[in-house]
């Protein structure tokens, strides 16, 4: 069942320079799954096309998302408080199967990052990979809670000396297993971790590179993708991928992100 | 309270209300109907429909614009026998089998006159009430915009679906023209039952930071509340140059929008993009109507058809 509803906001937080933490209330919290998303829509009359985000997530009644700031949208809606209300609708599209080979690796890149907490909290076998551009470790310590933690950092000499003694302290602390330059392939690499299945979310070179990885190395993989939408539901067509099969509901080589993802086995979409 | 009329004549096929949902914004209904009540409205007018399945364009296929949005999906869409096999079957079951129920009017496309016709021959035998002719279609190669940019291919076009269509049918219009009320009347002479218009206005996005078109398209046909002042314009045009009923649509975004254009002399209204805004926005606009139509003691909406000139 999904629901159009206006959510009033329970707390708003910034957890890194441009990464905002919300939690709302309504009825959306108690029907989603990892991976499923909400479509937020702006309070400005003149931008009308939902704003599509992973839900990260629910306690409850409650439900939270971590979003960054991309434009006009994402900053509106970091300016709202406790107590205003934002339109949603939700849950929308297919989260990732419970029923998999494990132990499962959990890849977040970026903003891919926050999805993977909801599924980290409803898995006991996880394997945490994740990869962020700079030193602002949004989300690390309440993922360490849900398994061991590989972190990749693109550029860890961003914060200069005092990152490098933080990432030291994670270390030492075992809030993380291993710190990795790089990617998180490089992480994956470099401390030869393997599973029965991998999910993931994060930028279109990363989850290409994992279903390339995956393939190789005999892990099941799904991923989360990305497009721009319009309706959010399945109607309009506006958000498709190129499948690998013909698909049963568009009858062409392609499918909804919104309904039938954002979560694909990776074999059966292109990327 | 006193009984109101809301329902209006479209060829002959009686709609429950004026309000409709504008071509491609809705499906046909299956997904929306698990956030809203379908019966309440007067037609769902279903994505449009060509012989074989078409794949339409790359992605991205839509942009978000002040007050609008474009979009270039290419009209892809699963051809004909998979639409009437699971698409019309859907509306079949869900619609409440009333006194006026709601209506069924199919969405046709094609590449050449043939593919229309062959499309509108197979909806022959089937429950839909009226077939929308879109010869307006900006995102695509072949066929559709010709045929409604120039008005003798326009005229032929009509005639050869008028001869072959079981069921009225309607030649949606495109802005996208120097003069609309010619192209209304081209079709009202070749036999169409009615027209309905606008049909998304031609226009292009640029992302400066990249150098490069946001859509993958191009171009893309815009929509919504930004394009609503040239809507209500040519329907007025439009209502002026013939006898059939017209259908008005571009940003309607309530039971005042709907009201205006009916005023501009639209029979009956469809709403489009804005579906995507909030998913219950039809049922909305049958509401405000009738409590527009209370707060004026108006009888019978069709009062207001063209009660502005
Ligand atoms: C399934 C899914 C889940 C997502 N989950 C998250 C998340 O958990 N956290 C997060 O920060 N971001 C997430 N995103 C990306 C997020 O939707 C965009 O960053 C956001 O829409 C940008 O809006 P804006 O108004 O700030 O930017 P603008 O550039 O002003 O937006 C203009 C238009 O483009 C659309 N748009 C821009 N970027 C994207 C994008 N990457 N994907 C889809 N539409 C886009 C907007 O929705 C809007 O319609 C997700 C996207 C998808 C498709
Ligand atoms: C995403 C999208 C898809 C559309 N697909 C079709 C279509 O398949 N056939 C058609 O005749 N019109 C199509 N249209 C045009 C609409 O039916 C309508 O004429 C136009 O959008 C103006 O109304 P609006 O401003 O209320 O959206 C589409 C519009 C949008 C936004
Ligand atoms: S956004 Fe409309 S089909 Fe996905």
């Amino acid at each position: 069942m999904k629901y159009s509803e206006s959510a009033r906001i329970i707390k708003q937080e910034r957890l890194a320079s441009d990464v905002f933490s919300l939690w709302i209330e309504g009825r959306i919290a108690e029907e989603a799954r990892p991976g499923q998303f909400i479509a937020v829509y702006t309070k400005d009359p003149s931008r009308l096309l939902p704003r599509p985000i992973s839900i990260c997530e629910t306690e409850g009644r409650r439900l939270r998302i971590v979003y960054r700031i991309a434009g006009e949208g994402t900053r509106q809606l970091s300016g709202l408080r406790e107590g205003d209300t934002v339109e949603v609708t939700g849950p929308l599209g297919n989260g990732f199967p419970a029923e998999v080979k494990g132990p499962v690796l959990l890849i977040g890149g970026g903003i891919g990052i926050p999805p993977m907490l909801f599924t980290a909290k409803s898995r006991n076998d996880n394997i945490i990979v994740l990869g962020y551009r700079d030193p602002e470790l949004f989300l690390l310590r309440e993922l360490s809670e849900y398994g061991r933690v590989h972190i990749a950092v693109e550029r860890p000499q961003e914060c200069g000396r005092e990152g490098s003694e933080y990432i030291e302290g994670l270390l030492k602390e075992g809030i993380i297993e291993s710190f990795t330059k790089g990617n998180v392939l490089d992480a994956i690499r470099e401390n030869g971790l393997s599973a029965g299945s991998a999910f993931a979310c994060g930028p279109a070179p990363m989850l290409r590179a994992v279903k390339e990885y995956c393939g190789v190395n005999g892990i099941e993989a799904w991923v989360s993708l990305e497009e721009r939408m319009a309706c959010g539901i399945g109607a309009c067509l506006a958000c498709v991928c190129g499948s690998r099969d013909i698909d049963p509901h568009s009858g062409v080589r392609n499918k909804r992100i919104c309904a039938e993802g954002p979560v694909f086995k990776a074999e059966e979409v292109i990327i | 309270m006193k009984e109101r009329k809301l329902s209006v004549d479209i060829a002959g096929v009686t709609l429950k209300n004026p309000v409709m949902t504008a071509s491609g914004t809705f499906g046909s209904g299956m997904e929306y109907s698990e956030l809203m009540d379908i019966n309440k409205l007067g037609a769902v007018v279903t994505k449009g429909v060509s012989l074989l399945p078409w794949e339409g364009n790359g992605t991205p296929r839509v942009a978000e614009t002040s007050s609008g949005m474009l979009n270039a999906i290419g009209l892809q869409n699963p051809g004909i026998d998979t639409f009437i096999e699971r698409d019309l079957e859907f509306l079949y079951k869900t619609i409440d089998k009333t006194d006026i129920p709601t209506r069924i009017i199919v969405n046709v496309c094609g590449k050449t006159e043939e593919e229309y016709v062959e499309v509108v021959r197979r909806l022959a035998d089937t429950d839909a009430d009226l077939l929308e002719i879109n010869v307006s279609c900006p995102n695509v190669k072949e066929g559709a915009i010709a045929f409604g940019q120039d008005p003798g291919a326009l005229s032929r076009i009509t005639e050869k679906i008028k001869r072959a269509a079981r069921q009225p049918i309607i030649m949606k219009l495109s802005p996208n023209v120097t003069n609309i009320a010619l192209m209304a009347r081209v079709c009202e002479e070749a036999g169409a039952d009615a027209v309905s218009l606008i049909n998304t206005i031609t226009g292009m996005k640029i992302d400066i930071e990249k150098r490069r078109f946001v859509l993958s398209n191009k171009t893309g046909g815009l929509s919504g509340p930004a394009i609503k002042p040239v809507a209500v314009r040519m329907v007025y045009e439009c209502a002026g140059a013939v006898r059939i009923p017209v259908i008005g649509m571009g940003g309607i975004a309530s039971g005042e929008d709907a009201i205006e254009f009916m005023m501009a002399g639209a029979r009956a209204v469809a709403v489009g993009m804005m579906n995507f805004r909030d998913h219950l926005i039809t049922e909305k606009t049958v509401v405000s109507m009738i409590q527009y139509m209370e707060r004026h003691d108006i009888r019978d909406i069709n009062e207001i058809t063209g009660c502005v000139r």
